[in-house]
């Protein structure tokens, strides 16, 4: 079994712009909120994010990018130490709210090393969830409040979203564990 | 009762009869005998090598004053178990040996053993301070025939001098020395060179060694004297060596067996075992040591036996002390290392572990010939006998070089006046 | 990367741009109101420091509660033969404490490569005899890049005592490993004869050498060398190889001048050189804590076990 394209880029494109109505809907607008994105990739999406509400409503929204790396609960069980991004967050958080963007919701923990990031950089009015895909699986009570695709998959599948910004083409990628882990050795 | 042993078909290295080959020996009430014997010990010497026992022209016992190191005792069975019937215990003991008292010490608690026949070295001057002579004439009335303020060399030429002079009184009497020059070596923890300054450990250059080696020459050149150098390391001090024989100097010299395997590279972690004075140099030196040892300029092997506590050399690197056991190890050493890739012959082999010490010593009872009438001083052992060198060994003390390593060649059966005191491979007090 | 760092030979090339990036992120998590990430919540950092060091060991400190670990310090004033208790019997004790790891600054060379064969936990060398301090070459190199934008090709010149100086050590090879290029310059009773077979060159005319030098790198001088005759005097030492404020002109613009610290103002480095714009001494020292703190996330933050997954293989577990 080889790897199967989910989403294509028009299907992205069309899903973000989609997202950033949605935000823009249930918070009345832009005036109080930021973005932020998980990195990587939940930074290039909210990057993404930002520009569709520029377009939309005309108003720039603060855009900043969290790695989660030190809030991580696995740190010391892997064989090395994870590997660290950058983040930027040049606004301040206290009062606005946050709408958290990244490229897959699986178990969920990523998000909740963000939620305990965020919490150290200020207190937001509310935090929101923003995921391209949500593909099933969650360990902890974590939910998203926006959702590019539902796609049902095996514990034993891998999900990657490729980003023009990073890997040159735009698309939703799903793959079995076994062959991809093989791929990434050779 | 007349013990008697037949030593049968045992390889027999004699370099002092300038035989090698198999043959039968019989010992009869402590010495070698030539009467064909029926009811004897049959000791079988298939596969093995029988030689002259053992003499170890350096070691030290550490009696009287550091026991927790080792004792006459201790130290006269690793002697035994590494096939040696005779050795001379140095003088930096506390107290030092520099009144017949020490040597009388020594020697009876030694007799008393009876593992090992032991000639104390006496102190060249007083409390091994370096500033006057020892009472020397009345430890050679005591037996003394080397002597020597090993640990460091006489500071003074002067000194140095009129003690090579007044010795002459006597007979055959040695002087032997640590040849280090103290301002030189200060501070050095082990050879300055490209490793040493890697570690960030000061290093002593060879050149400490070679201005004492000439220095002395020099004196034994002047006094007539007879001098002999102690554990050599450097390729340099050899070329002094060399000269010095050639111009007719009556001096000898002795090498260990860990400067003539390991190097400086066996310091890159930092391991206490491989700290000792002189300092383990560079490959140069050692393959100069053992073209020396090979063709007789170096004349024979010894030990610096230097046993110290488990908590001494466990400490930081440049808290430790200095020093090697070797007893246990030597033989296998030069036989694995030398004999075994035909850098030296076994005979040659022999020749330095037992004959020339002997010589030197002074110990006529030991080193060969094996021939009747003489004291049955032996040594059987088995050159291809593999073994791997971990505690606990014979020594009270652990801080081996060869620790961890692998070597052929094993001592069978130790026999001191006619007595077996190792009897297959075990001491037998 | 290895389990512990005792010598700059500990870590390849990649390993040092991986601990230099990573610091980036650290020193990100030092400009934010909650200085802290609770990366290494749980695990125990001994600083295990023989020799007196203030600022080393509050920088290895704050290091360590920054990222949310619980912090021993154990000084003592002089070496354990001093103090009673072996150096064996300190790493038992601590292991049985369960240090995940111990900063361990001792005036013996080897000492921390001693302490491994006692304990389990990572051993960080803070600073070993006259034999080596990796992390203060690290952050060095992390100071040159952040300030010129690179590594590779810089022409270092390293000025001083290098004969006694481990952090000189650690730094000669931490740039021949980064392919910089060092010169060592100072007196030759100063200059380990050996010092060319690390790759370095050697000069003892300072005034020539440093116009062709992006960083100016000063070595504190010991007063106790002149005792122990490797110059006649400091007046001397200080006039042919002091950094005076006429020499620093004579730097090409842009170039750095260094110091590990502390200093002997006056001695090998004139106040007011210390004082200038292009001297950025106290910029090693933040940057010493972020380099900590990449140095104890990356050797405490993986198991180091071999069949221990590893990050691709759960696969993207957002």
């Amino acid at each position: 079994m080889g790897t199967s394209r989910l989403m294509d880029e028009a299907e992205i494109g069309r899903a973000l712009t989609r997202i950033a109505h949605e935000i823009l809907e249930r918070n009345k607008g832009a005036q109080a909120v930021v973005l932020v994105g998980i990195a990587a990739r939940g930074d290039d999406l909210a990057r993404r994010l930002a520009e569709e509400v520029l377009r939309i409503e005309g108003r720039p929204v603060p855009v900043g990018a969290l790695d989660i790396t030190f809030y991580r609960d696995d740190i010391g069980i892997r064989a090395e130490a994870p590997e660290v991004h950058e983040t930027r967050i040049d606004f301040d958080i206290n009062g606005r709210v946050v709408v958290l963007v990244d490229d897959v919701l699986f178990t969920g923990r990523t998000i909740r090393s963000a939620l305990d990031a965020l919490i150290d950089f200020g207190r937001p009015t509310a935090i929101q969830l923003a995921v391209l895909v949500d593909r099933g699986h969650r360990e902890l009570p974590i939910r998203a409040d926006y959702v590019g695709k539902n796609v049902p998959t095996r514990k034993d599948e891998d999900v990657r979203v490729a980003l023009r910004e990073v890997d040159g083409e735009d698309a939703v990628l799903v793959a079995d564990l076994v062959a991809s882990r093989t791929k990434e050795r050779t | 009762m007349p013990e008697r042993f037949l030593f049968r078909g045992a390889r027999v290295v004699d370099p002092a009869a300038g035989r090698d080959e198999v043959a039968d020996v019989l010992v009869e009430d402590g010495v070698v005998s030539a009467d064909g014997g029926s009811d004897a010990t049959v000791l079988d010497g298939d596969g093995l090598v029988l030689a002259p026992g053992l003499v170890d022209l350096h070691t030290h016992l550490r009696q009287p004053g550091r026991e927790d190191k080792e004792t006459v005792e201790t130290g006269c069975r690793a002697a035994a178990l590494g096939g040696f019937t005779a050795l001379a215990a140095m003088a930096n003991t506390e107290p030092p040996a520099d009144s017949a008292a020490v040597i009388h010490e020594v020697r009876d608690l030694a007799a008393a053993v009876g593992l090992c026949e032991v000639f104390p070295v006496g102190a060249i001057t007083r409390g091994l301070e370096g500033e006057a002579m020892a009472e020397l004439g009345e430890m050679v009335e005591a037996g003394v025939r080397i002597f020597s303020d090993d640990g460091q060399s006489v500071p003074n030429a002067r000194l140095l001098r009129n003690a090579m002079t007044y010795v002459r009184a006597f007979d055959d009497v040695v002087i032997a020395e640590h040849c280090e020059d103290a301002s030189l070596g200060e501070g050095g923890q082990m050879h300055e060179g490209l490793i040493s300054s890697s570690l960030g450990l000061a290093g002593e250059p060879r050149q400490a060694e070679e201005v004492i080696v000439a220095r002395d020459l020099a004196v034994a050149r002047l006094t007539g004297g007879r001098l002999h150098l102690c554990h050599l390391s450097s390729a340099g001090s050899v070329e002094l060596l060399r000269r010095a024989r050639a111009e007719g100097v009556r001096v000898t010299a002795e090498v260990t067996p860990h400067h003539l395997v390991f190097s400086e590279e066996d310091l890159v972690t930092y391991d206490t075992n491989m700290k000792m004075k002189p300092p383990l140099r560079s490959h140069d030196d050692r393959a100069a040591l053992r073209r020396a040892l090979a063709d007789g300029t170096i004349d024979a092997v010894a030990t610096d036996h230097a046993p110290h506590a488990v908590e001494e050399k466990e400490a930081e690197f440049d808290q430790a002390p200095f020093g090697t056991i070797g007893l246990e190890t030597a033989l296998a050493a030069v036989l694995t290392h030398l004999v075994e890739p035909g850098e030296l012959t076994l005979s040659r082999a022999v020749e330095a572990l037992s004959t020339t010490p002997a010589r030197i010593l002074g110990a006529h009872d030991h080193g060969g010939p094996i021939e009747p009438g003489r004291p049955a001083n032996l040594v059987a052992f088995d050159p291809s006998a593999e073994w791997s060198v971990e505690p606990p060994f014979a020594s009270r003390s652990r801080n081996a070089s060869f620790l961890g390593r692998t070597l052929r060649g094993r001592v069978v059966h130790t026999m001191l006046g006619g007595e077996l005191v190792v009897a297959d491979g075990k001491a037998q007090r | 990367m290895n389990r512990h760092l005792l010598s700059i030979h500990d870590v390849s090339a990649e390993d040092v741009v991986r601990i230099l990036d990573t610091a980036e992120s650290f020193r990100e998590v030092g400009t934010r109101v909650i200085k802290k990430v609770p990366a290494l919540r749980g695990r125990t950092v001994v600083n295990l420091f023989y020799e007196n060091s203030t600022r080393t060991r509050i920088s290895f400190e704050l290091a360590a509660k920054r990222l949310s670990a619980d912090v021993i310090n154990f000084s003592t004033g002089g070496s354990s033969v001093s103090k009673g208790e072996s150096l064996k019997d300190t790493a038992l004790t601590l292991q049985a404490m369960g240090a995940d790891a111990i900063v361990i600054r001792h005036s013996s060379s080897g000492a921390p490569l001693t302490l491994t064969r006692w304990v389990r936990g990572s051993v960080l060398n803070a600073g070993d005899g006259t034999h080596e301090h990796p992390t203060q070459a690290l952050l060095d190199l992390y100071t040159m890049r952040d300030r010129l934008g690179r590594i590779e090709g810089l022409r270092v010149g390293i000025v001083g005592d290098v004969m006694h100086s481990r952090v000189a050590r650690s730094l000669s090879f931490a740039l021949v490993k980064m392919g910089a290029e060092a010169t060592l310059v100072g007196p030759p009773t100063l200059i380990p004869p050996e010092a060319p077979a690390w790759g370095v060159q050697v000069s003892h005319d300072l005034e020539s050498v440093l116009p062709k030098l992006d960083v100016c790198y000063m070595l504190r001088v010991q007063r106790e060398r002149q005792r122990q005759q490797y110059f006649p005097s400091v007046r001397e030492y200080a006039r042919l190889f002091g950094l005076s404020r006429t020499r620093a002109g004579l730097l090409p613009e842009g170039a750095l001048v260094m110091h590990p610290g502390p200093m002997n103002r006056g001695v090998e480095i004139d106040s007011d050189v210390a004082d200038l714009p292009r001297a950025v001494i106290e910029e090693q020292v933040t940057n010493g804590i972020a380099i900590r703190m990449s140095l104890l996330y990356l050797l405490l933050g993986g198991s180091g076990a071999e069949g221990a997954p590893r990050a691709e293989e759960v696969g993207a577990d957002a």
